[in-house]
């Protein structure tokens, strides 16, 4: 690949906003049965207008919604492996109490996952083995596989295997005769959307019967949800949601309501006058004097009596003037020889 | 020191944000902890020289052991002149088609490891990188610089409880998708993102851009409004004032 100047000098001049792209791959999530894919954020529709957008991905991340589910997952007493290749064991375990890190498995593909220390730490036969050793690993009961993240995955895989291993994981799913409900594994994945091009993620969204976009409003959080069932329309649906601090998932009926913007209460409101080099305040006398004075222009019921009474109580101004010695005083007009 | 074991993103878009490089480099330095800089940028001495003007001297930190410093310029050029077999952190610019940045990690590794001399050395060791987007210009992919960042994140973040920061710019509105891809991902790797932003109307004397600060991955999932925060800055020879939007001193 050919190398292109990537280095610029910072510019100083601004230039106007790109106007909105439209590329808005929208992928159905389902919630439930079979393989659910989890994107960061919404469609980068909506262009920040501060000279710089931070993806809206980043703000709204999806790994607490992942971890939310994870902790539901366990709670109905499944068992859930975790492929971790972007947080430490440590911080994916971080905020679950014992009953659901017991039932949690992590293998972990973040240590080592490409084999560079040297006393090796890495996972035998690199991450597509991992991926596919957890097929074997959910033996008994139901069992949920949560794949942290797809995006590593699909940075390191190439797409088809990808898509292939997935669809061999869940194709329990498509076999609903087989395997008796109870058996059926769950697998959700995490993905970065904007890390990627709409090819992979049109690949991954064919395979997810569920797709949850996550984005948000004024701090809360929402999900838009598409369902692809089998031989039924897909159906969509937002749901807004906060994930409390120990990961528990509550649902909210309602979008959140149109606030006033007020003021922060931790961060006290600044004076603008303080610092001033010049006085903008008013004391008590220079405000009623400000108060009391008539403007040159304006025709109060005074003026008007002033006018129609010229010359009452008013003296008609006086000129005194001191010659000195280097004036002269003529007394003709200087304007005599004009013919007007 | 209350953080430690966190990646910090610094990003620019339309200014030149290296003053939080500087800023970040003295600080730790003051800080009594083990540095490593990765300067692919400038040389040395420029990093002393404004070093300086920050109250640390980095040839005396790099004479006591406490720096480490890979000058890219100067190095860079040193990898053609050496046997092919000793392998150099920037190996990547000999291959044909650039891979895996594995001996760079190898470098950040062995100049950061504790060493267990007995005495409390440094505090927690430190890897500044100055900065990531050249990488992508000198040929390496952007998911072969996401693994460096993710190995040192493994490694210096995570096992040695160190703080790793990096600095990448962002391409704006030219469509550079390399950029972005690289940007985008190290933005969900990090733990807090300082964005140095030029200001939309173009530039300014008095204010030189605007800062954004973004924590991500916090504990505990919290509100988004509590987690970013905007101020202005203005540079000066021997600091940066910060203050509120609309704030600054010239403009009221």
């Amino acid at each position: 690949r050919h190398l292109s100047p990537r280095l610029r000098p910072s510019e100083g001049l601004a230039r106007p906003p790109p106007p909105p792209t439209d590329n808005c791959p929208n992928g159905p999530f389902r919630p439930g049965h079979g393989k659910s894919v989890e994107r960061d954020v919404v469609p980068t529709c909506v262009y920040q207008h501060s000279g710089g957008a931070i993806p809206h991905s980043v703000e709204w991340e999806g790994r607490s919604l992942l971890k939310a589910l994870v902790k539901k997952s366990a709670l109905r007493g499944e068992q859930v492996h975790v492929l971790g290749c972007e947080v430490s064991e440590e911080e994916f375990r971080e905020g679950f109490d014992s009953n659901i890190n017991s039932r949690l498995v992590y293998h972990d593909l973040f240590r080592d996952p490409l084999s560079w220390s040297k006393p090796g730490k890495a996972l035998p036969g690199g991450p597509l083995e991992a991926l596919r050793a957890l097929d074997k690993r959910t033996v008994s009961g139901p069992a949920t596989i949560a794949l942290d993240s797809l995006s590593w995955l699909l940075h390191h895989l190439p797409c088809p295997t990808l898509c292939q291993t997935l669809h061999a994981l869940s194709r329990q799913d498509s076999c609903p005769g087989d395997t008796p409900p109870g058996e059926q594994v769950r697998v959700l994945g995490l993905l970065h959307e904007e890390l990627h091009g709409p090819g992979p993620l049109g690949a991954l969204s064919s395979l997810a019967q569920t797709e949850v976009t996550l984005s948000g409003m004024m701090g809360q959080a929402s999900a838009q949800i598409l369902c692809r069932r089998p031989r039924q329309r897909p159906t969509h649906q937002t749901q807004w949601f906060s994930i409390l601090p120990d990961f528990s998932l509550e649902l909210q009926a309602e979008p959140p309501l149109e606030s006033q913007p007020r003021s922060d209460p931790h961060t006290p409101s600044v004076d603008p006058t303080t610092h001033l080099t010049f006085n903008l305040h008013l004391s008590k006398k220079e405000r009623e004097a400000k108060d009391s004075l008539t403007l040159p222009f304006q025709f109060s019921s005074e003026k008007q009596q002033a006018l129609l009474r010229p010359g009452l109580g008013q003296a008609t101004s006086h000129i005194f003037y001191e010659p000195d010695a280097y004036d002269d005083l003529d007394q003709e007009d200087p304007d005599d020889d004009l013919d007007v | 020191m209350s953080v430690q074991g966190k990646l910090t993103l610094l990003c620019d878009a339309k200014t030149d944000g290296s003053f939080l490089v500087h800023h970040f480099l003295s600080f730790y330095l003051k800080a009594n902890c083990k540095v490593c800089l990765v300067a692919l940028i400038q040389s040395f001495s420029h990093y002393n020289i404004v070093g300086q003007k920050l109250g640390v001297s980095l040839t005396a930190a790099r004479e006591r052991g406490q720096l480490v410093v890979l000058e890219g310029l100067k190095s860079g050029v040193d990898v053609f002149f050496r046997p092919r077999e000793e392998p150099h952190p920037l190996q990547f610019l000999r291959e044909a088609n650039a891979g895996d940045l594995q001996p760079l990690y190898a470098f950040v590794r062995d100049a950061l490891q504790p060493v267990d001399s007995g005495e409390a050395a440094w505090r927690c060791p430190v890897l500044l990188v100055d900065d990531l987007s050249v990488l992508l210009s000198l040929g390496v992919g952007p998911v072969a610089v996401l693994d460096f960042v993710h190995y040192c994140r493994a490694t210096v973040c995570q096992e040695w409880k160190g703080n790793v920061v990096c600095l990448v710019h962002d391409s704006g509105d030219t469509e550079d998708e390399e950029s972005d891809v690289l940007l985008n991902g190290l933005s969900h790797q990090s733990h807090l993102i300082l964005r140095a932003e030029g200001l939309a109307t173009g530039f300014c004397k008095d204010v030189h851009g605007q800062l954004r600060i973004l924590w991500r991955r916090p504990l505990q999932p919290t509100t988004h409004r509590d987690r970013s925060l905007t101020y202005q800055y203005k540079i000066q020879d021997k600091s940066v004032s910060f203050f509120a939007k609309g704030m600054s001193p010239a403009v009221l």
